[in-house]
């Protein structure tokens, strides 16, 4: 039973974006679309985060930010980029100062597409970031022991099994 | 003897049951305070979920200190609420209570993040506006039960209220504080973040904020237990009108929380003072006059 899928709490960054996006993502948290009733909360403080809620692209000013942002959230966590901004650079992309999309500066894990996302799309990828997240739980879950005998067995089947019949004798 | 044996079993029951009903109060916090929003709200069991889901964060401590004094500020609220549940003394009960904030706060200081000073000197301002009620609360009990006892106190032949409303008055304003409600919600806020991000809890975060949260359920349930006491008398239906102002007092707070924006740290430092002034103070003298 994992509790981070029914209690996910976001910071909300706004990278380069024309404000379009993240008035969407407020829109999420009125009474109409009421994103609390998943539990849902928008922290506003990166160490008490589990979803990085991310609009706008990357560009040279921001790019620190974000990554700081992106560190100081304790694993397990996911990032979703929200808008086409943020997934490819959209109509920022060929700026003198644009990296592009958010996957230039840090790992993003759902795109929601959209100029701007609808609040209905966010809120079905921030549910789509919530198997991502218990997935993530559960990887970290596993011993760092059983995980290098995981790895051994993708990368070097034979090697794998030749130390595992050494250890049976 | 067979009242020692109800203190303690009084005092297990509390250190069990206190953080269920405190996570339950919570929750029905959130969801009535939703549908004042006119929003559905998350569900009864969320605080539960968001405790169990911190406590398998990764730890994340700004330095060895701060998990030292998160853990004094949940020892000393449940030494306090042991206190007050094995009906020692109330003195006791407010000092220790105290002893609990000093934690609080020094943890917040124990980082250098500005949000985090910032929540830690405005903690320190609240602590200062609601000190001074909670003793004149001990005292108006001494003068009016005779004892600072609170196994004595529930004994008492009339109702505590009738001779203490004024006192009554004062420690419903001071629980909007320790509530952490608006308009006083300056130290820690869920609605502050342009301000203050989390106060004095941005430094905080995993399992520490997990013992925060657990401290905080701890520390509600006894301080409607401080309600409770006004109510309590020899008559065998007063548990049942003490239980009913307990929750008309928490659903009280939860509408003014709705009602109010934040006020600056100045005006709630005067009008703390203020009410327990002309609240308590008053209704000392009176209660000095009779006895």
């Amino acid at each position: 039973m994992s509790y981070i899928k029914k209690s996910p709490w976001l910071v909300h960054y706004d990278g380069s974006s024309c404000n379009g996006c993240d008035i969407e993502v407020l829109a999420c948290l009125t009474p109409l679309y009421d994103v609390e009733r998943f539990g849902i909360v928008n922290t506003g403080n990166p160490k008490h985060a589990d979803i990085f809620l991310v609009t706008g692209g990357v560009n040279t000013q921001n790019l620190p930010v974000v990554k700081q942002i992106y560190e100081q959230i304790p694993e397990p966590k996911v990032v979703i980029a929200v808008g086409t901004c943020a997934c490819s650079g959209g109509v920022f992309r060929d700026c003198y100062n644009m990296l592009g999309g958010m996957d230039k500066a840090i790992p993003v894990d759902v795109y929601v597409p959209g100029c701007a996302a609808r609040p209905e799309s966010i809120i079905d990828g921030v549910v789509k970031g919530l198997s991502v997240l218990e997935e993530k739980q559960k990887a970290l879950a596993v011993p760092v022991r059983e995980k290098q005998a995981l790895r051994e067995r993708e990368l070097e089947p034979e090697v794998a099994i030749n130390k595992s019949q050494e250890a049976g004798k | 003897m067979s009242e020692m044996v109800i203190n303690i079993i009084s005092g297990i029951a509390y250190l069990i049951l206190a953080p269920v009903i405190g996570g339950l109060l919570a929750g029905v916090d959130r969801k009535i305070s939703a549908r004042m929003q006119r929003r559905v709200g998350p569900p009864i069991m969320q605080p539960f979920y968001d405790f169990f889901k911190l406590w398998d964060k990764q730890p994340v401590a700004v330095n060895k200190a701060q998990s030292f004094y998160v853990t004094g500020f949940l020892l000393f609220v449940v030494i306090s609420g042991l206190f007050f549940f094995t009906h020692g003394d109330i003195l006791l009960v407010v000092f220790t209570l105290t002893m609990a904030s000093v934690c609080f706060i020094v943890a917040a200081y124990s980082s250098n993040s500005p949000y985090s000073q910032i929540g830690a000197e405005r903690e320190l301002v609240q602590t200062m506006s609601y000190e001074p009620m909670l003793l004149l609360m001990a005292l108006g009990f001494y003068l009016n039960c005779g004892t600072f006892s609170i196994g004595e106190i529930l004994k008492s032949p009339q109702m505590n209220f009738i001779y203490m409303p004024g006192i009554f008055v004062g420690l419903s304003y001071i629980l909007l504080i320790k509530f952490r409600k608006s308009p006083f919600d300056l130290s820690v806020s869920h609605e502050a973040h342009q301000e203050l991000i989390q106060g004095a809890l941005t430094e905080i975060s995993g399992r520490s904020l997990a013992l925060i949260e657990l401290a905080h359920w701890y520390e509600n349930v006894f301080l409607l237990g401080f309600v409770y006491l006004f109510f309590a008398w020899t008559a065998p239906w007063s548990p049942a009108l003490g239980l009913f102002m307990c929750a008309f007092t928490y659903f009280g707070d939860i509408l003014v929380d709705n009602c109010c924006s934040r006020v600056k740290w100045e005006n709630m430092l005067a009008s703390t003072w203020l009410v327990t002034l002309v609240a308590g103070f008053v209704n000392i003298m009176f209660l000095m006059q009779i006895r």
